[in-house]
């Protein structure tokens, strides 16, 4: 892709940014909901003292809105080829129907970030790991492509990239023949920043997202954890999965 | 029983017009890989709901009949039955074989194949895929171990241990095989211990029937006496196979069957998941196992070569069916995130997966048979694999016995 369009997508990031950061002040004068408590300082390393989470409130997702999935394709670039069966999709919006009372729900659903990880258990080559601090993520560089994690994943939460790509984000590499799934943001993570998701979500003031340390007992999202029942997909695996839910 | 000859098949222009058959299949193969790698696996098939497609049927098809075609070796080495010694050696021969042509189409379909040394250096030895890279290529050397065993004079009388191992290696060789789908927890399908046993017991039945039709193409290409006594034993013993295969199947499915959690992906295989429905009962069930069994048990055509034959090939047939609608129809099947709801989203939660096989995964497949045949041609051909006769006199040894009282 030329120079040109690259300036477009920093342009584009730097509006989005400013756009989110001003709503932000809007909402709560004098807090930076984008911020995260307990990000490491750069020279540290990944601790598991610090368990990175998501609470997602289903009661607060509109039905329709796609905020979330749109803010996880920008921010990473999953643009992909107008062909929805091959493209890559971290994030998606997914519709539940009761079959028996007939109740709709909508959720966002992504990697799971699991403490006992599937997909890190089958990985031959080590490829997919978890971090300390608890994010899953795929080592782009031994990943071979056999597509076992994929197999692996109760959630259906990874994609395969089946053609070349270009313009990637510096910070979030890619590339065809290796297999990618939300990071949790962990460029943003790092630097004390939520996933861009989350921001995206809070910034439109649906607030359905909440993303901390689940191990620091004053975070925001261990206290709602510990005041709501919540629930994990899937929770007969026993995974002890990174997002939980509320209202399913 | 005369002392066994072992010759060579005979060269020149016909050996080499074969060689040059298989070559054009490898090269097509290898062309497809070529294509597919560089444009990305988007030309294939498979997408991110359907992640294995073709290429893993064939491939994990010919890794399982490749330790089945070991049996016969067992057969002889480690249960003493020396009906079979003639043919422990192309046994050997044909299990390194059958593996050589799965693990090529296995590694060709990779997204990134030219990261083998990736693979063949960092190892998560809770994965059983990392396991099976040992096993594949360790079964490899236990194998080759075991022909020099047989074929060096001098090294006779490690015959029996070699062969033992090499029992052992391919019983752990194929739980491991069985295990890639018996340990996911993810898929209805799957998660279950029943898949290494059955998939033990299905490496009997199609490494038997590729041995017979193996032997039978050689036998006749190369004009040596095939006598029916060995013929006969071994299409009894693809039938117990075959029978025992089905057991395995019943069992499986009928556990399904009685848990109700598991009813829909029963449902789905059994009755209304279209092509996976219909080669599970039409080619699986009924051409790749009841039809051989009525061909190798009924009392005219299962005298008939030219049926055994046929039988043969139709349990291969059945067997590549059996694998599409474990490996394919397994994944088709949608997962169950949310018990009781309906689901829908834009990354196809909650419906069938959509999979038609492309024509360069196909030849990608067929390249990984052309592959084993191939490398068995020349094994024949270059060393000393074949008795240079399986008539009846050369490998029954009570057959001049029978004969005397026949004449007397």
């Amino acid at each position: 892709m030329s120079e040109e369009s690259n300036i477009d997508i920093y342009r584009r990031r730097f509006l989005s940014g400013t756009a989110s950061a001003a709503a932000g002040l809007a909402v709560a004068p004098g807090v930076m909901l984008t911020e995260v408590a307990n990000a490491r300082p750069a020279d540290q390393a990944v601790t598991s003292e610090v368990r990175w989470g998501m609470l997602i409130d289903t009661n607060k997702c509109d039905n329709g809105c796609n905020d979330c999935v749109s803010a996880c394709n920008e921010e990473h670039n999953l643009g992909g080829f107008d062909r929805p069966a091959t493209d890559a999709q971290w994030i998606r919006t997914v519709t539940l129907k009761d079959k028996q009372t007939g109740n709709v729900q909508t959720l966002p659903l992504l990697c799971q970030h699991c403490e006992h990880p599937p997909c890190v258990d089958v990985c031959p080559t080590g490829a997919s790991f978890k971090r300390e601090d608890g994010i899953v993520l795929v080592d782009k560089h031994i990943c071979i492509g056999c597509r076992y994690c994929m197999m692996a994943c109760p959630y259906k939460a990874r994609s395969f990239i089946h053609e070349k790509l270009q313009d990637q984000m510096p910070y979030s590499p890619r590339g065809k023949g290796t297999v990618e799934s939300c990071t949790f943001c962990v460029h943003r993570v790092d630097e004390g920043i939520t996933p861009a998701c989350v921001e995206a979500c809070t910034a439109e003031d649906h607030n359905a997202m909440t993303f901390g340390d689940m191990n620091d007992p004053d975070s925001e999202i261990s206290q709602q954890l510990e005041r709501y029942s919540s629930r994990q997909i899937r929770a007969d695996l026993d995974l002890n999965t990174g997002v939980r839910y509320r209202g399913i | 029983m005369k002392q066994q000859e072992f010759k060579e098949i005979s060269g020149g222009k016909p050996f080499y017009m074969v060689l040059g058959f298989f070559g054009l299949f490898v090269l097509a193969a290898l062309g497809s890989a070529w294509y597919m790698e560089h444009n990305g696996h988007w030309v294939t098939g498979m997408n991110n709901q359907i992640v294995w497609g073709m290429p893993h049927v064939f491939a994990v098809f010919l890794i399982v009949a490749a330790s089945g075609a070991l049996n016969v070796a067992s057969i002889s080495s480690v249960f003493q039955k020396t009906a079979y010694k003639p043919l422990a050696r192309l046994s050997g021969l044909l299990a390194i074989a059958l593996l050589v042509g799965g693990l090529a189409v296995l590694v060709l379909d990779l997204g990134r194949p030219d990261r083998l040394i990736v693979a063949m250096t960092y190892y998560n030895f809770k994965s059983i895929f990392a396991w099976n890279i040992i096993l594949y290529t360790g079964f490899m050397v236990v194998v080759g171990i075991y022909l020099w065993m047989m074929m060096e004079r001098k090294m006779n009388r490690f015959t029996k241990v070699a062969g033992f191992s090499a029992f052992i290696w391919r019983l752990i060789l194929t739980t491991g095989t069985g295990s890639i789908f018996g340990f996911l927890v993810a898929r209805s399908a799957y998660d279950t211990a029943i898949m290494a046993p059955m998939f033990i017991v299905m490496s009997f039945s199609f490494g038997l029937a590729i041995f017979i039709l193996v032997l039978m193409g050689l036998y006749n290409w190369s004009d040596r006496p095939l006598g029916d006594s060995i013929l006969f034993k071994l299409k009894n013993l693809l039938g117990v196979f075959v029978a025992s295969v089905l057991y395995f199947v019943l069992a499986y499915h009928l556990t399904n069957l009685y848990i109700t959690r598991d009813h829909g992906v029963e449902e789905f295989i059994l009755l209304n998941g279209g092509v996976y429905t219909s080669l599970f009962w039409i080619v699986q069930v009924g051409l790749g196992s009841l039809v051989p069994l009525a061909l190798l048990y009924s009392p005219s055509t299962g005298q008939s070569r030219g049926w055994i034959g046929i039988a043969s090939l139709l349990v291969i047939i059945g067997g590549l069916a059996q694998m599409y609608v474990i490996i394919i129809g397994g994944q088709a099947f949608p997962m169950e995130l949310f018990p009781g709801k309906e689901v829908s989203s834009a990354f196809y939660d909650g419906v069938v997966g959509s999979y038609t096989p492309s024509l360069p995964e196909i030849v990608l497949g067929i390249g990984g048979v052309a592959i084993a045949l191939a490398a068995t041609f020349v094994g024949v051909r270059v060393l000393r694999f074949l008795p240079s006769s399986l008539a009846d006199e050369a490998v029954d040894p009570h057959y001049s016995a029978r004969e005397a009282e026949a004449t007397a």
